[in-house]
């Protein structure tokens, strides 16, 4: 595992004035968020929020069901959030945990209100503006029994930043009934450092959908979210899509256990490195019966770079199905053959294949969002990276 | 159309083809009857140009130019279609997107072609993520109903396609080859026929279903590499149900 000097940043003094919507922030600025899947339009969105550096600087819900507000603010009104703050993720788990417990720049707080059937996606975004600056947030997620929302977070540079270091500490809760699909897009830089801490747990019919898209470069990323399954006929399902070119080195992966009967959960990851480092982790346990997990890891190298592919099941009693595919490898020549013989020529038919590969679909985003991923693979391979 | 002058092929340096010379003319149908393994197969993915079939000896014509070593793609825009046995998956992308990209820069109305292979419920699915035996079929029918080809390269046409789903291939490979033509006020049905120019087809058969289906000219049976026993399709077909291929062996001794 890599280790981040956070001497080497800073995390004091960073601190902005509030604005009174996306739509302050400087055009270059708001295209860099809507590469991170938010819109600086706030209208189809049920709520935004925004942490820049060391403050939020915006925070505001469109929707009577859902409260957003400043973690720290949240602190304050729910004395201290007792059955949440740091009940899922360990304090003293690493110096990053340490360094978000000790010095709390901010983070959101969302929680949607028992029964509310959120149609417009949440959105906050977690950006670095200053140069070579260490951001500490904590982000707490509830969705209250039968409720339903999708909470779009974006973290991103702003135009211009190169540097910084980002610890991020999410914990989810997902009650009875509840449905959480959470899609995090991220738009970091070459030189940016990237701790987030997560874990959730999801309750009895809970269903926990997660999406995660990286198409930039970034300089050291490192996040193992942690999702327990704890209620009966709970779901719980993670996508991600992930392109390392060189300069990027990625540990990731995700963590789920299933602890209730009539759990299922799926894993699903699709990674491409163009020269830089995936460590690609994903472990499911099978603690209780009947469960059924499975877990994909798919990695293409294309030209240089290294996929570090590690499936781990893990089922301690009889009656859990546990199950999982894992390659690493190039496209295949019967692939692009295939296409040829439709009158691709090579490149042509490279790319689809790559395209279809990052393929986003399954995820249900918004059509924006869609967008901006497309956007990306086609700055990708214009660029010749794949 | 086609012209194949003594082609010889090997897959890792084994000699699959030796000496074919055949030749195909516009509109016309020719059947290629013989056992596994005698490289039937071979012979149209060498037609398409995959890599691992390598030409050692002899050539191909498409419309008078050598396509011998033309890389794949070059030889479908000239015209050569191939439906596929075992097509691969590929994740993420849609048959319909497939279906466009094979009609290239032409306007095509992929629902209703969908339609007549009865796929319009699978456009949104990746392309032959899943697909039975009938299903692949009508998806191949479907993508050379776009790429509109000239020359069809069919590759076992019943090979995993039930009764119900035989006679839907059967009657598209027909239509691919010989135009879809229908009841017309202005035309007459000759006329539309003789405005409409035919496609081409080899086609490959173990079971000769496809015979009730599409309007075969010729055939030859394929033997262990070399080409023998010119004639009607239908009669090579009653000539190896009854005696199988005993009588190719004498014939090429």
């Amino acid at each position: 595992m890599h280790d981040v000097d956070l001497k080497q940043f800073k995390f004091q003094g960073q601190e902005h004035e509030a604005i009174p919507g996306l739509t302050a922030l400087e055009k270059a600025d708001q295209e860099q968020l809507l590469m991170a899947g938010v819109v600086s339009d706030e209208t189809n969105r049920s709520a935004s929020y925004l942490q820049m550096d060391h403050s939020a600087v915006h925070c505001r819900s469109h929707n009577e069901d859902v409260e957003i507000m400043d973690i720290k603010d949240a602190l304050k009104k729910y004395d201290g959030l007792k059955d949440y703050f740091w009940t899922l993720v360990d304090k003293d788990k690493d110096d990053y945990t340490r360094s978000a417990a000790e010095n709390l720049h901010g983070g959101y707080f969302i929680r949607v209100k028992a029964g509310a059937k959120v149609e417009q996606p949440i959105q906050s975004c977690l950006m670095l503006k200053a140069e070579q600056v260490g951001q500490n947030v904590h982000n707490i997620v509830i969705i209250e029994e039968g409720a339903e929302a999708h909470v779009i977070t974006g973290c991103s540079v702003a135009h211009g930043t190169n540097a910084g270091a980002h610890l991020g500490i999410s914990e989810f809760f997902v009650e009875k009934n509840a449905s959480l699909t959470f899609t995090m897009v991220h738009n970091w830089g070459d030189h940016v450092a990237v701790r987030p801490r997560s874990a959730g747990i999801v309750k009895e019919g809970g269903k926990f959908l997660s999406n995660y898209v990286l198409l930039k470069p970034v300089q050291d990323l490192q996040m193992y979210p942690s999702i327990r399954m704890v209620g009966e006929d709970s779901v719980a399902r993670f996508n991600s899509v992930i392109v390392a070119p060189e300069g990027s080195y990625l540990d990731m992966g995700n963590r789920v256990t299933m602890e209730a009967p009539n759990t299922r959960c799926e894993i699903i990851a699709r990674t491409i490195s163009t020269g830089g480092t995936i460590i690609n982790r994903g472990h499911i346990g099978g603690h209780a019966m009947p469960a059924k997990g499975h877990l994909e890891c798919q990695g293409l190298i294309l030209g240089n770079g290294r996929i570090h592919a590690i499936p781990e099941l893990d089922g301690s009693l009889e009656g859990v199905e546990l199950s999982h595919e894992a390659s690493v490898g190039k496209i295949a020549q019967e692939e692009i053959e295939y296409l040829m013989a439709r009158g691709l020529d090579e490149d042509e038919a490279t790319s689809t294949i790559v395209r279809g590969f990052l393929n986003t679909d399954i995820m249900g985003l918004p059509e924006v969002l869609t967008r901006a991923i497309d956007k990306q693979i086609e700055e990708l391979q214009a660029s010749g990276a794949m | 159309m086609l012209k194949i002058e003594n082609l010889h092929v090997e897959i890792d340096g084994r000699e699959v083809l030796k000496g074919i010379d055949l030749e195909i003319n516009e509109g016309e149908t020719f059947i290629l009857f013989g056992p596994n393994g005698s490289g039937k197969t071979s012979l149209l993915m060498t037609l398409m140009g995959f890599s691992g079939y390598e030409v050692t000896k002899g050539s191909i014509f498409f419309n008078g130019k050598d396509i011998t070593h033309a890389p794949t793609y070059e030889r479908a825009r000239l015209g050569i279609g191939m439906s596929f046995q075992r097509p691969p998956t590929i994740h993420g992308l849609r048959t319909r997107h497939l279906v466009q990209m094979c009609a290239r820069e032409r306007e095509v109305d992929v629902d209703e072609m969908a339609r007549k292979v009865n796929f319009d419920h699978f456009l949104e699915r990746d392309i032959n993520a899943g697909f039975s035996g009938g299903e692949i079929k009508r998806s191949e029918l479907l993508q050379l109903m776009a790429q509109n080809p000239r020359l069809v390269l069919f590759d076992e046409p019943e090979s995993g396609v039930d009764l119900e789903n035989m006679q839907l291939v059967g009657k598209v490979a027909r239509s691919i080859l010989d135009g879809d033509v229908q009841p017309r006020a202005d035309l007459s049905m000759k006329e539309q026929k003789a405005q409409k120019r035919r496609t081409s087809g080899l086609i490959i058969t173990h079971t000769g279903y496809i015979l009730d289906y599409v309007n075969a000219d010729r055939g030859q049976v394929l033997y262990n590499g070399h080409l023998c026993c010119e004639a009607r399709p239908r009669d090579i077909l009653e000539h190896i149900q009854e005696y199988g291929y005993q009588e190719c062996v004498k014939c090429l001794n």
